[in-house]
């Protein structure tokens, strides 16, 4: 597929803005402070669009279009369920503890609230954890790059992929190497509005073509037009996942799990100019999220209901080389998902071929094998225009490059602060710091090109993700909680806790296994003691019992150690701490109001999509 | 931090919208609109852009002078 002259001036002109805003905010970094968190000098709306802008990465965008077109709007849960109700919180009673404590990061707060160890094992895995992402973030571009053949004829064909992969790493390395976390956040405001720019209007033009959503009700089966449509039971949606599990383990453990503790996102809203505007980050935030689902789920619907086939499996190049694995891998796996029903049309969703033979690949029943992955880029190609197609591509773009760079600075933050000058080097000055800074942003990002090649056995990049963070993100909520609000909870305690529930979350999916997996990467690698109706219950109860697990040892370990003077964590706990008094505030600005206002919205659309 | 960010953000969407505007005016009754359901979208979506643009780097402006 080859773009006009006109797609590459829009992609050139965004290039050229990103890396101008690292040249221009160059000049205000003088100071650690200033590189890791902006020198806490941002507006509260600023700070909530980077917010939101930093979690949208590639997983989001693609994934989320890939499972609508697959399961439908019912995906609106990991939005209206899974991330509203957390972000109110973290906003409301968590920011005051962050922001107040003067930690300069998440792993930080727990070495004040408990213990070094604590600290420690947070903040390796959260490196860890951020170069990965960090990784699939640039796999999943490279990966798009080269199946929708975009720079066919300029490159020879195996060059593709990896001249992708170093180039993006070359432009968010550049922004954030320059200006650090403010170059970073403005980059995430312009991406914000970039997406939305792109996306906008190809659900506009996508739904004038399908009959708007009544035609799409009218094409697709109801389970897929409605989000609490057979939720009750793990049997009758589309998702194969009951209202427990859903409600207790996406909608509490995972996301409050994320949104509470995940210093990705938190950096974002400590970067902020004063407490006030930190409590409101999350919530501002939380405003665009709740309409994500329209931008994003909505183009995998409309892929699937689109009826003319101008863009076949032809039209794609086949990928070659990285991506035969992935083929193979996904297949099987859609191949074995039960809650795919035949009946649903697939409308500009290619079949996936097999990258060898070219022969289309079907599953053990002979019916065809679908790629869901090309669901959004593949409506792009259908319905923009020279030009527009730019744009639209550039809003691609903008969604890897906003993740990948949130996570980066994250790492560099941790890195720096909770690993280097906590173990490493104590005593050096700011300078040296803020050079280390600059350092391991070129640390991360070579990281996270090694993590890129070797992420090849996920193609669900969603699926992926929320298996890491079901591993390492859901025992942490737990901590958080007990340390925030009950000040008995001692340092010993927190360290036993994580651990214990982290290895109960690997415990739990070594002995079970989703319907239809082969043992191994998906469950089932001790032995299969449960079976569970789909790959997403697994996920969503691993959480719930690493949480519980976390829960109940962090508990009975503090009761059987001796606490900390409660003088010591003023400030750090919610009983100890006096109450923020926001009555000086304008009403509007009142992060009580703002979050209601929320809330109620977010209950009008779960119930408006019913 | 002395850089308004709807300076740049105003400035990004001015000159994409610019872009598409024009093209979108230059291509006008070509078939490239046929994918778009006959709706040449480079010249209605490059205006908005254009228009909200202008406007976010004209506030970013006022307040950095300010």
């Amino acid at each position: 597929m080859h773009l006009a002259w006109i797609d590459w001036l829009v992609m050139l002109v965004y290039f050229a803005f990103v890396l101008g805003i690292g040249f221009a905010l160059k000049r205000y970094i003088r100071s650690s402070n200033d590189f890791f968190l902006a020198g806490r000098s941002i507006p509260a709306w600023v700070c909530g669009l980077a917010f939101i802008s930093a979690n949208v990465g590639a997983q989001e965008v693609l994934g989320m279009g890939a499972s609508g077109a697959k399961y439908g709007i019912v995906m609106s849960h990991f939005y209206w369920i899974g991330a509203i109700p957390a972000m109110l919180f973290v906003g409301y009673f968590m920011m005051p503890f962050y922001y107040g404590s003067k930690a300069r990061s998440v792993p930080e707060y727990l070495r004040m609230r408990y213990d070094e160890k604590t600290r420690a094992v947070n903040a390796f895995s959260f490196a860890i954890m951020t170069v990965f992402s960090s990784g699939i973030s640039l796999y999943a571009m490279a990966l798009l790059i080269q199946t929708l053949g975009l720079l066919d004829g300029l490159l020879p064909g195996a060059w593709v992929f990896h001249f992708s992969i170093f180039l993006s790493a070359a432009i968010v390395l550049g922004y954030i190497f320059l200006g650090g976390l403010s170059s970073a956040i403005y980059n995430e405001v312009l991406q914000f509005f970039l997406i939305v720019a792109g996306f906008l209007p190809l659900v506009w033009i996508g739904l004038r073509n399908v009959g708007g959503w009544a035609g799409i009700q009218h094409r697709l089966p109801a389970t897929m037009t409605h989000s609490w449509l057979g939720m009750e039971h793990a049997s009758t949606n589309s998702l194969g996942v009951g209202i427990i599990g859903l409600v207790m383990g996406l909608g509490f453990v995972l996301s409050f799990g994320y949104w509470c503790t995940d210093f990705l996102v938190i950096q974002r809203a400590m970067a902020a100019d004063s407490q006030d505007s930190a409590r409101l980050v999350p919530v501002i935030a939380a405003i665009p999220k709740m309409f994500f689902p329209f931008v994003v789920i909505l183009p995998g619907l409309i892929a699937v209901c689109v009826t003319s086939h101008t863009l076949g499996p032809t039209a794609v190049s086949v990928p070659s080389g990285i991506v035969a694995g992935v083929s193979a891998a996904s297949a099987h796996r859609i191949a074995a998902d039960p809650q795919v029903k035949e009946s649903h049309p697939h409308g500009i969703i290619p079949q996936k071929a097999d990258p060898i033979t070219g022969m289309p690949i079907v599953d053990s029943t002979g019916a065809p094998v679908y790629n869901y992955d090309l669901a959004t880029p593949l409506l792009l190609l259908h319905f923009f225009p020279a030009g527009m197609l730019g744009l639209g591509i550039t809003a691609l773009l903008a969604s890897f490059m906003s993740g990948m760079a949130g996570n980066v600075t994250a790492f560099n933050t941790v890195w720096t602060y909770d690993i280097y000058q906590s173990y490493i080097r104590k005593n050096a000055n700011d300078s040296h710091y803020l050079w280390m800074g600059r350092a391991a942003t070129v640390g991360g990002i070579l990281l996270s090109i090694g993590a890129a090649y070797a992420v090849t056995s996920f193609n669900n990049i969603y699926d992926a993700l929320q298996l890491v963070f079901s591993l390492v993100n859901a025992p942490l909520f737990a901590t958080f909680l007990l340390g925030m609000f009950w000040k008995r909870t001692t340092g010993h305690a927190a360290f036993a806790g994580l651990l214990s529930g982290s290895t109960a979350a690997l415990l739990h999916h070594g002995l079970t296994i989703p319907q239809g997996a082969l043992p191994g990467l998906h469950g089932g690698w001790i032995a299969i003691l449960h079976i569970y109706p789909s790959e997403m219950a697994q996920n969503f109860w691993t959480a719930i019992v690493s949480f519980t697990v976390n829960m109940a040892v962090t508990t009975v370990v503090s009761l059987l150690t001796k606490p900390r003077p409660e003088d010591e964590l003023i400030g750090l706990v919610y009983s100890l701490t006096p109450r923020r008094i926001d009555s000086h505030l304008p009403w509007y600005r009142r992060p009580i109001w703002i979050a209601s206002g929320v809330a109620g919205m977010a209950v009008v659309l779960n119930f408006l999509f019913r | 931090m002395g850089l308004d960010v709807r300076l740049p953000l105003g400035l990004l969407f001015l000159a994409i919208g610019t872009l598409l505007a024009f093209y979108g005016f230059s291509t006008m009754g070509s078939d490239l609109y046929a994918k778009s359901m006959g709706v040449n979208l480079n010249l209605i979506w490059g205006s908005i852009m254009m228009i909200l643009g202008l406007l976010a780097a004209w506030v970013g402006r006022k307040r950095r002078l300010s």
